[in-house]
């Protein structure tokens, strides 16, 4: 198990540092010059371009650059926004908690669902319902979820006028942050009615964000399932006389969990990106939406930052899916 | 993606691939929309009653033919601008299409050739290739495209290349995992003792026995490319207005939902038939192609 585990952290370190490479490579390698795309259309005097380029120390040599880069990422600092003139690393965690929230509500909706359906199609394999949840499975995974958002306005903001449009919490309520989850936050205020307020807003970006990892668990859940279920001891198990509630949901579910718990780790990324749609449309203050902001307003400190953190983030929660899945599969841990 | 498959399949594994095929019935309506599709791209100047640039200003906002105040000179409303939103969505299979077709080819080829490079390369330049590929899939592939497109520039070429670079390492793991597996095997040795070169052994002997999950993660990343390039021309940075492409008559049409909801409804439903269709076709494609898979 050590072996594994130093194996895994040592994979680790080549790939954060290629992370930070791309990062830090995006706005001085690429083509197009980003002070020339800051100045936009109206254009900038020599002196000036000149000036902005020593702030940003785009005049020394690149090795330089990455070096004095990577000693600020590593003692925390990843220099401040443009816009905000705060520092990005604050920045990302003061919304962080904002999209962890949405996030942590989306996948707990799907694994809700998505599991269930999963195991409810299996066990009607070909049939009606095993039909229907798949056809609705396949639907979700096809969806542009960006305009599944607008439809979701339409429909139960819009005509049934039962939740906001966008934001957090209604502006009538005002509390501490203390955990920065609104939900809990709300009912800690103890104010009437803000906690119900969180709710509502939270309601539409949730199933939005929801939808396809849902489908996504839902497919892997019925396919495992399957898998499983003809299996040899599921077989001794029906010999056996068990009741087939005990067989589907102890004996078979618990094995079919496997995959499915591997591909519930890689949804993150899938989340992130789903985070940055649902957040832009429902005006969520979280980091999806601080990325397409700073990323229209050329705040390249914060989109250079931003996005390293994001893969930081998405590479910490794969590896530690990895490294439970050797710690439940031993087949894993010894290859 | 049906077109690859029967060029690289000899005709008795075509006839057994279409009988696998046709079984899945949802497959087979995922192939007649898609064609459907590609002939509405193909024929879009003919197929749409007007330019879908043209603007009619005494028609602002007009709803549907069926709902009141609709006319059926204009079947599916206009927008804001006064232009025809049946013919805005038929240009726009022409886009959708491109993008698909441009990302799948240069994603796979990319792909393909850095996998069986990986596949076939001495261990420290795998170990390389494949940390890089590691890297990429790092970042969420929406927020990389997002930012590749933010320093190239926003505009639909650009979108394109930047989907088509985030899609690619799942071409180099699946090409490297499938060469990896074929190599051992005893054809391999034998055409390696018959004194096949080395990029005879790579794309003649070994690439065809591995295209089967290729092909199949071809159609994915054809879907993925359309729904994410909407994406990008939905936060303003793929195609540019007026192109009428859906992503991008979306982002236009956001500040009227409350009330036209034709012109969110129609472009949205454009994507998702097309994505739909294309990933029912996937799925049978999968079932037909590789047995092992077969699970459906």
């Amino acid at each position: 198990m050590l072996n594994f585990l130093l194996s895994r952290l040592l994979t680790f370190i080549p790939t954060f540092i290629g992370v930070t490479l791309i990062s830090f490579s995006f706005i001085r390698v690429l083509p197009g010059d980003p002070i020339i795309v800051m100045a936009g259309e109206r254009g900038m005097s020599e002196e000036r371009y000149n000036e902005l380029r020593a702030q940003f120390g785009f005049d020394q040599p690149l090795f330089s650059q990455y070096w004095d880069y990577m000693t600020g990422v590593l003692q925390g600092d990843l220099g401040t926004s443009f816009v905000t003139k705060k520092p990005v690393f604050d920045e990302f965690f003061a919304l962080f908690p904002a999209t962890l929230e949405l996030s942590l509500c989306a996948i707990t909706l799907a694994i809700l669902l998505g599991i269930p359906a999963g195991v409810i199609a299996a066990i009607n394999r070909g049939k009606f319902f095993d039909r229907a949840l798949m056809s609705s499975a396949l639907v979700g995974y096809s969806m542009p979820i960006f305009w599944w958002a607008l439809l979701m306005i339409i429909v139960f903001s819009g005509i049934l006028g039962w939740t906001p449009v966008s934001g957090r919490i209604s502006l009538m309520f005002y509390f501490d942050d203390v955990t920065g989850f609104m939900l809990i936050d709300s009912l800690l205020s103890g104010q009437a009615g803000a906690f119900k307020s969180a709710v509502s807003h939270l309601v539409l970006p949730t199933i939005v964000l929801a939808t396809i990892p849902l489908a996504v668990i839902a497919r892997q859940t019925r396919s495992a399932m399957l898998e499983v279920l003809g299996e040899d001891y599921i077989r001794t198990a029906r010999a056996k006389g068990l009741p087939p509630s005990r067989i589907t949901y102890v004996h078979a579910l618990r094995n079919a969990l496997i995959p499915v718990i591997t591909v519930i780790g890689l949804l993150v990324g899938t989340l992130l990106a789903g985070a940055i749609l649902t957040e832009t449309i429902f005006s969520w203050p979280g980091i999806g939406k601080w990325m397409v902001d700073s990323i229209y307003r050329r705040d390249y400190p914060v989109v250079q930052g931003g996005l390293m953190l994001i893969a930081v983030m998405v590479m910490v929660v794969n590896l530690t899916v990895d490294l439970l899945y050797g710690l439940i599969n031993p087949k894993i841990r010894k290859s | 993606m049906a077109e690859t498959t029967l060029s690289v399949e000899r005709p008795g594994r075509l006839k057994e691939f279409w009988y696998y095929f046709r079984e899945n019935r949802g497959a087979v309506i995922g192939l007649y929309v898609f064609i459907g599709v590609f002939f509405v791209a193909v024929f879009a100047p003919w197929l749409a009653p007007y330019d879908p640039t043209e603007q009619f200003r005494e028609h602002l906002l007009q709803p549907p033919a069926w709902q009141e105040g609709g006319s059926w000179a204009y079947a599916l409303g206009t927008d804001a601008l006064g232009r025809d939103l049946l013919s805005r969505l038929i240009h726009g299979a022409r886009f959708s299409f491109f993008v698909g077709v441009v990302v799948v080819v240069i994603a796979t080829t990319g792909g393909i050739t850095i996998g069986l490079l990986a596949g076939f390369a001495p261990k420290w330049l795998d170990t390389i290739i494949m940390r890089l590929m590691d890297v990429i899939l790092a970042f969420p592939s929406l927020l990389l495209a997002l930012v590749l497109v933010a320093v190239l520039g926003p505009s639909l070429m650009n979108a394109v290349i930047a989907i088509a670079i985030v899609l690619q390492p799942h071409y180099v793991r699946l090409t490297r995992a499938a060469v990896i597996s074929e190599r051992h095997k005893d054809y391999v040795t034998s055409a390696k003792v018959a004194g096949a070169g080395r990029f005879r052994m790579m794309f003649i002997t070994v690439l065809p026995n591995c295209l089967a999950p290729i092909i199949v993660q071809a159609a994915l990343s054809f879907s993925n490319a359309i729904l994410d390039v909407a994406a990008l021309g939905f936060l303003g940075m793929g195609a540019q207005p007026p192109t009428p492409e859906w992503g991008t008559m979306l982002a236009e049409a956001r500040e009227f939902i409350l009330r036209a909801w034709w012109v969110v409804t129609f472009p949205g439903l454009a994507i998702l038939i097309t994505v739909l269709a294309i990933n029912l076709m996937g799925d049978g494609l999968r079932d037909a192609l590789d047995p092992k898979l077969k699970r459906s």
